[in-house]
């Protein structure tokens, strides 16, 4: 056994450290197409104290450390690249508290998002959270950090918006708090009146810290939640109908999908319409206000909504989504990935026909569902393309559509969602000089010995 | 076992299965023990096909990751693809590849020497097989049940315990039966699951052809995990008995008042066992029995049904015990969540439950505050003087 190993023994405890091969095998890999880099150890620790030695520990033997939450990003960007110790953060799951009044929540750094939601729902049926679409078991932390979305993403903007205050071990050891829990008990605000250092953490993937605690915004869960279903064939269309439904300023979320099987399905666009109320004349004024806003598109022929069965209302209504997840399955074989630019929403009739252009070229399945981001300022536009594990020269055909859809995306004024290693040096390389050397700078003043998730957001 | 080798790619590794619905708290028992990802169903899916692809070797390690699985079928129940119904499949696929190339744990092997030798995993002779059923007839020909009692029943401490309650009760309703007693055979349900074929096709052929030589129609099991055996995976070998669980017969005779009661007082919890649960979808027949005792309150605990938390002893473990060691041991975290409930009664329905939670409301502390019980046991309880 290695020096290292029984260091890590001593902090963690035997039974949760772990340097064999079968669990560096799994650990060195996701489930996208990154290829795939095994860590030396995994480790799971269970308090702030306990990351802080393990960090002191890395530094001193200039070991990479990488956080991780599920892994579910899909774009390796917990694959240790390096090496070094996977810090699994699974075991620190607890929910220390719920300010029902102040309306926010902390949480451990490796709390799921399914517990999140079913201890709400249980304790505190008024408040929500922003659920993603990815499975239960993705950690609260590790998706504000590659500023996930959500159901209330419309309405809120990205996950990352929502956070309101940290706790964070630097990569030098010190445990530091952001936000106003730095001055006060309360942990209500990330930044303002403060200056907002949140911004030193979240997006960096763990290059700079780690999150041990995270304070996320709590909304109002209305009693009643519906969905409308609302259907053209006309893309360019879309940006349009997307931007009057939020001028509404009344759906809890808008998602636009599209995809070619079945036959039936294909060059139409399905804009899920989600409402929210406390009561049926909230929920029917809210639905006249839809109808009323694209009324249009009936004079036009150009849309409607259209009827939803029950069994068809259940799975677009289940937070999370386990459609999402299925689509790994559709050829059979186990994967999909999808590259994620946001952009602007008049950027989508574009996207979709790159998006068909691709799924022909490579001979590849696919599938979208884009997201609004706060009212319209943006959207998240998923190229996705499943494929086999089994076949490696899907893998290798879905690899480079998406590579390409990358390029096109940044092509298109837009910016990647959670980068893989590759796109992230496309991006720097686009970037700002000063801005890339800033970002440079903040990295080496946190982490001068370049332990931190190494290989990612390298900015030199 | 071809067939799990060209599908078990097929996992995407999203780890759905490691919850119940409602997603309150991890409910793989491997998974939650151990927290390692590589123990929750995608890590031995993922590291079954590693293996298969020769991208790893096998090892100890490797062995146990497989074989700490106790195949309760959580992941079956939660996993959000097609492929759901066949995970377990694929995974005694897995360990039956391994025990045909000899790579296996060595309780594992220690299991099937047990098995192979004395006909029980707990390697206790034969001729002590019968040794609790003093006054209990042997089945002849005629009689309307074949009370099987299985391995846990006839040998151990609790299990022979359950058996004796049951077989009093049915003697009471004048229900015809017997017991094979030292010729009975260990009925295989886990030999099966930890993948050795052969000896379970040669344990489920000898149990059929000696209940063919007697003349038996319906079998009633004291354990879920013989129920589940004898009535799915037997008849694939000719047999065409009726079986039924203990609780099914129970309730059967309270419907039809050949078992009447009086009075009893206490507040039970009960535990779906997973052979019976999600395996057989029995869920309703013991909680009507324990509802119908006047002076009984059933109270559940959170996770229950479909997302009931296995008690750790599944695929043999309750005599390997691969999960053992710690506060986080399934059995332990289900007697505490038991007593949460307020009940001071855990109502099972499974010698191997009945094990686990016995050993684990010691080990918590527990035994004054929270008795295990089987469902027999308290209906005997509450019969009129």
């Amino acid at each position: 056994m290695s020096d290292i190993y029984e260091a890590l023994a001593k902090i963690v405890g035997k039974d949760y450290v772990s340097n064999q091969k079968e669990d560096r095998y799994f650990y060195g890999r996701d489930p996208g197409l990154m290829k795939p880099h095994e860590p030396d150890y995994v480790v799971m620790p269970r308090t702030t104290e306990e990351i802080q030695q393990i960090v002191r520990l890395a530094n001193k033997e200039k070991t990479p450390v990488v956080p991780k939450g599920a892994g579910l990003a899909l774009t390796g960007l917990v694959i240790p690249q390096k090496g070094g110790i996977v810090l699994d953060m699974k075991r620190m799951e607890r929910i220390l508290e719920v300010n029902e009044k102040a309306r926010y929540v902390i949480v451990e750094g490796g709390t799921t998002h399914g517990v999140l939601k079913s201890h709400l729902q249980k304790h505190y049926p008024k408040l929500r959270h922003s659920i993603p679409d990815s499975p239960p078991i993705a950690t609260v932390v590790a998706n504000a950090v590659i500023h996930g979305q959500g159901r209330l993403t419309q309405q809120r903007g990205f996950n990352s918006d929502m956070v309101s205050g940290l706790e964070v071990v630097l990569p030098t050891g010190e445990i530091c708090r952001i936000g106003s829990c730095s001055v006060s008990p309360y942990w209500f605000s990330k930044g303002p009146p403060l200056p907002d250092l949140t911004g030193l953490f979240l997006g960096w993937f763990g290059t700079t810290g780690i999150i041990t605690k995270l304070a996320l915004k709590l909304y109002p869960c209305k009693r009643i939640r519906d969905v409308m279903l609302f259907l053209t064939d006309r893309a360019e269309l879309v940006p349009d109908i997307v931007l009057k439904l939020g001028h509404t300023e009344m759906m809890e979320d808008i998602v636009i999908s599209t995809q070619p099987i079945p036959l039936r399905f294909r060059g139409n666009f399905f804009i899920l319409v989600f409402i929210t109320g406390d009561s049926e004349e909230e929920i029917e004024f809210k639905t006249k206000m839809a109808w009323d806003t694209l009324w249009e598109y009936f004079d036009s022929r150009d849309g409607g909504f259209v009827s939803i069965t029950p069994d068809m209302k259940a799975p677009m209504m289940a937070m999370p989504s386990k459609d999402t997840t299925r689509f790994a399955d559709v050829r059979k074989g186990g994967g999909f990935e999808y590259s994620g630019p946001i952009a602007p929403v008049d950027r989508y009739p574009d996207f979709v026909r790159k998006l068909e252009e691709l799924a022909s070229d490579y001979n590849l399945s696919y599938a979208s569902a884009a997201r609004v981001i706060n009212g319209g300022h943006c959207m998240m536009f998923s190229f996705s393309y499943t494929f086999n594990r089994a076949d490696p020269d899907e893998m290798d055909r879905a690899k480079k559509a998406l590579d390409e859809a990358a390029e096109f995306s940044l092509e298109q004024g837009g910016v990647i969602w959670k980068p893989n290693i590759d796109e992230q040096k496309m991006m720097m390389a686009r970037m700002d000089p000063n801005t890339l050397e800033l970002m440079g700078k903040l990295k080496g003043l946190l982490d001068p010995n370049g332990i931190m998730n190494p290989g990612n957001w390298e900015a030199k | 076992m071809q067939e799990y080798a060209d599908q078990i790619h097929r996992c995407f590794r999203c780890g759905y299965c490691t919850f119940p619905t409602d997603y309150s708290y991890f409910n793989c028992p491997s998974y939650r023990r151990f927290r390692f990802e590589s123990y929750s169903t995608a890590g031995r899916l993922w590291l079954t096909y590693a293996w298969l692809k020769g991208e790893i070797d096998w090892s100890e390690h490797l062995a146990e990751i497989l074989y700490s699985c106790t195949t309760c079928k959580n992941c079956v129940e939660q996993c959000p693809m097609k492929f759901a119904g066949d995970i377990v499949d694929w995974i005694v696929g897995a360990r039956s590849d391994m025990v045909e190339k000899s790579k296996i744990p060595l309780e594992v092997g220690r299991f099937f020497e047990a098995v192979q030798v004395y006909g029980n995993p707990l390697k206790l002779p034969r001729a002590e097989r019968d040794t609790w059923a003093g006054g209990i007839n042997r089945y002849e020909p005629g009689d309307e049940y074949l009370f099987y009692v299985g391995c846990l029943g006839s040998y151990d401490e609790n299990g022979q315990r359950m058996a004796r309650g049951l077989a009093e009760l049915l003697k009471q309703a004048r229900i015809s039966f017997g017991i094979l007693g030292k010729e009975e055979e260990c009925c295989g349900n886990e030999v099966y699951m930890l993948g050795e074929m052969g000896l379970f096709q040669m344990l489920a052929e000898k149990n059929i052809q000696r209940f063919k030589e007697l003349g038996v129609r319906k079998i009633v099991t004291l354990s879920p995990h013989a129920y589940n055996t004898m009535k799915n995976n037997y008849p694939e070998f000719g047999a065409g008995f009726q079986v039924y669980h203990y609780t099914q017969l129970l309730y059967d005779l309270i419907k039809r008042n050949m078992i009447r009661f009086s009075q009893n007082q206490a507040k039970v919890t009960y535990q779906d066992p997973c052979f019976l649960g999600r395996y057989n979808k029995i869920y309703d027949e013991p909680r009507q029995i324990l509802q119908g005792i006047p002076g009984i309150e059933l109270v559940e605990m959170e996770r229950n049904r479909e997302d009931s938390f296995c008690c750790g002893g599944g695929s043999g473990n309750f005599v390997m015990d691969l999960l053992a060691g710690g506060e986080e041991i399934p059995s332990r975290v289900r007697v505490r969540e038991a007593y949460e409930t307020g009940a001071d009664t855990l109502a099972v329905a499974c010698p191997s439950c009945m094990t686990m939670f016995m050993d684990a409301v010691k080990e918590e502390g527990l035994e004054d505050r929270l008795t295990i019980k089987d469902v027999s046991q308290i209906v005997n309880e509450s019969l009129p003087c």
